[in-house]
């Protein structure tokens, strides 16, 4: 039988990996949701830094088996700025996307000039906010 | 009322210098920030920036006067510990103020209230909010030299990151979204690093409390050495990155460079909080005296300080423009600092952070200037090529001149004297031929490339262009000149100086002192209460024998007096 530790460090080990896959990336948008599922795992990685219980109450009850209820607490300031910070780089790369016209994490086509921009694609900067500086 | 007053900042002092910028923050978003856009109230209302200005520049004064008072408080050898909410450590929340924390706050005041004093000529109506994020950064950076606690420490960083991000894209611009999205990713990444490595040292201590980890993982051994040491190198890695240590620093050239002015020049105080920490955690937690963990890190930080050090300034010899070499010049800077902490002696550090002093507040200042020489070269802009004169050649050419002398270390500038201190204290050790030749040749270089910036802009002028450049308002050249006196003022108070970084990095050896300050409701250096928590319970005081054998503490035993 497979071990809950050992499921757990595998999942944990998955998850980064195809994290720091996507964030290898290109385009902004696979970076985005590398940069999420690493999160995830580091969360989870915190939480099993607690140890794993079983059939143990998360805050103290009497005399019976708990459950380490710091790790809990650092996570769930981790979530909390995770998620702020998330929220922040997709508002980020919506806007780059929208000044260089590619939403390349270079700010360009591979293999064209600053600048350029796709058949079809949108100017960059094309409404009145654009290069106000 | 005034006793009174003071009385209360004397309680609180610690918690004060983070919440003033907070408060302050809070107090810019409460006023609003409509610029640009007159008709929701900004545009031509001066009347209400003129407000948040003087909000703002008041704030900081206040915060530097509280900086210099926690100085003068350290500066006897006493270590404020703030208990929030009174939980003692390591149960609870501290924020420690010894000397090192004291200087490195002040030192961010003394930048930041000139740099934001140059925003307020005109770069602060560029974007909207600029104050309140400005603030949120001095709230971040504050925390982050105040806390005692490994995890509060990840938490300003937040705050500070976040603030950072905000600010590198004041402006706006296809050039500044560009570098933001490098800055943000990498940040975030080393953020999920910082996280990892804190899970770690949680797991092997049981503690996160500086004072507390210091103390458990010197009695480590086996395979929880192991995973503490693994957690020592994950946060260089961290650490690395914001300080822009060997082979973590390309980010730092462009995003600098992108930046508007002022901010680059608080961008100076940034690496220099990567350096505060690789101090805090390398050099103290996991130091000289940390048992079989002692030093975890010396075998890779000498290298890659000196080999940033010589990168940087290559890279500075190879810029196109005054921006990006003087970015250069702040990795050149940090690889220097760096190799004095890499030493491990009291006397190399106590150099190191002299030298932090001074390159902090030249590249600031030079970040200030490269702006105003750049205003007046027409198109050309900050790029190193012939340009149409500038204005005003005697002004700007003195300013160059200082800056380049005092960054590459010529007498009698304090960049002399701190490269002087560090090759003093490094004779004799195992590095010091390493450490010389590599100190000796980037400042060299560093003249070099400071010469050929300095030819370029001021003798190849093109006369023929006219370019209708004004001379530089005294506003702003005042905040670039209070630099320079804040630069002359170190070469000239050198000996109280440095005798107060001796006495820091003396401080930081006492490990022993510091637990005592820090845990001594507790016991103090012979704390026995946080233990990797393994499901057992009950009191377990200093004496008693484990309830139940922990697999991951077995040093317990024989500690047992």
């Amino acid at each position: 039988m497979i071990s809950m530790e050992f499921l757990l460090a595998s999942g944990i080990g998955l998850v980064t990996a195809c994290g720091i896959y996507l964030l290898l990336r290109g385009r902004t948008f696979p970076v985005v949701l590398g940069l999420s599922l690493i999160g995830y795992a580091v969360n989870v990685f915190i939480f099993v830094m607690g140890r794993l219980w079983t059939d143990a109450h998360p805050i103290l009850v009497g005399q019976e088996l708990v459950a380490d209820p710091l790790p809990q607490a650092l996570v769930l300031t981790a979530i909390v700025i995770g998620f702020a910070t998330t929220g922040f780089v997709i508002e980020l790369a919506l806007r780059n996307r929208h000044e260089s016209g590619s939403d390349h994490v270079d700010g360009h086509e591979p293999g064209h000039a600053v600048g350029y921009v796709a058949p079809g694609g949108t100017a960059p900067g094309a409404s009145d906010h654009g290069g106000r500086a | 009322m005034l006793q009174a007053l003071l009385d209360f900042w004397g309680q609180h002092a610690p918690v004060l210098s983070v919440l003033l910028p907070s408060f302050t923050a809070m107090a810019h978003l409460l006023l609003g920030d409509h610029a640009g856009l007159s008709a929701l109230g900004g545009g031509h209302h001066h009347g209400r920036l003129r407000w948040r200005r003087w909000l703002g520049l008041a704030s900081t004064a206040l915060g530097l006067v509280m900086a210099i008072g926690l100085l003068w408080r350290a500066h006897g050898g006493e270590l404020t510990v703030y208990e929030l909410g009174e939980w003692p450590a390591p149960f609870g929340i501290v924020m420690v103020v010894d000397r090192l924390s004291a200087l490195m706050l002040t030192l961010t005041y003394v930048v930041a209230l000139p740099v934001l004093w140059y925003a307020c000529g005109g770069w602060d109506t560029r974007g909207r909010h600029f104050h309140a994020v400005f603030q949120f950064q001095l709230m971040g950076l504050s925390g982050a030299f105040l806390t005692g606690d490994l995890f509060n420490l990840f938490v300003f960083f937040e705050v500070l990151l976040i603030a950072s991000y905000v600010l590198l894209l004041h402006g706006l611009g296809r050039e500044r979204l560009r570098m933001g999205v490098h800055y943000v990713v990498l940040n975030l990444t080393a953020s999920a690093l910082f996280l990892i490595g804190l899970a770690m040292v949680y797991s092997t201590t049981g503690t996160l409390n500086m004072a507390d980890a210091a103390l458990h993982v010197a009695r480590l051994d086996s395979d929880a050495l192991w995973l503490a040491q693994s957690a020592a190198l994950v946060l260089l890695v961290v650490f690395g990155l914001k300080a822009a240590l060997v082979p973590l620093y390309f980010w730092l050239p462009g995003t600098y460079a992108a930046a508007s002015a002022p901010v680059a020049a608080l961008f100076a105080i940034m690496t220099k909080v990567g350096v505060y920490s690789i101090v805090r955690v390398h050099w103290v937690i996991f130091g000289v005296d940390a048992g079989a963990a002692s030093l975890t890190a010396a075998d890779w930080l000498l290298p890659l300080a000196l080999t940033t050090s010589v990168l940087g300034v290559f890279g500075a010899l190879a810029s196109h423009s005054l921006g990006r070499l003087v970015a250069y010049l702040t990795v050149s800077s940090v690889g220097t600092i760096l190799a004095g902490v890499a030493l491990f002696t009291p006397e190399t550090l106590s150099a190191a952070l002299y030298y932090t002093l001074h390159s902090t507040v030249v590249i600031a200042g030079l970040f200030l200037f490269v702006e105003l020489m750049a205003s007046q070269r027409g198109a050309t802009y900050d790029r190193l090529q012939p340009a149409p004169a500038v204005r005003e050649p005697v002004l700007l050419g003195v300013m160059m001149l200082f800056g380049a002398a005092s960054a590459a270390g010529l007498p009698p500038l304090p960049g002399f004297l701190g490269k002087l201190m560090i090759l003093e204290s490094s004779a004799g050790l195992p590095g010091q031929a390493w450490v010389w030749t590599v100190v000796l040749v980037v400042g060299f270089l560093t003249i070099v490339g400071l010469a050929r910036a300095g030819v370029v802009v001021f003798w190849h002028v093109q006369p023929d262009e006219n370019v209708h450049a004004s001379g530089s308002s005294p506003k702003l050249l005042a905040s670039a000149w209070a630099f320079m006196a804040v630069t002359v003022a170190m070469a000239v108070f050198a000996a109280p100086i440095k005798a107060y970084t001796d006495a820091a990095a003396q401080q930081l050896t006492d490990k022993a002192g510091y637990a005592a300050a820090v845990l001594g409701r507790q016991g103090g250096a012979d704390l026995r209460t946080t233990l990797p928590y393994d499901g057992s319970r009950g009191p377990f005081r200093r004496g008693d024998a484990a309830p139940v054998e922990s697999p991951l503490a077995p040093s317990i035993e024989e500690n047992k007096p």
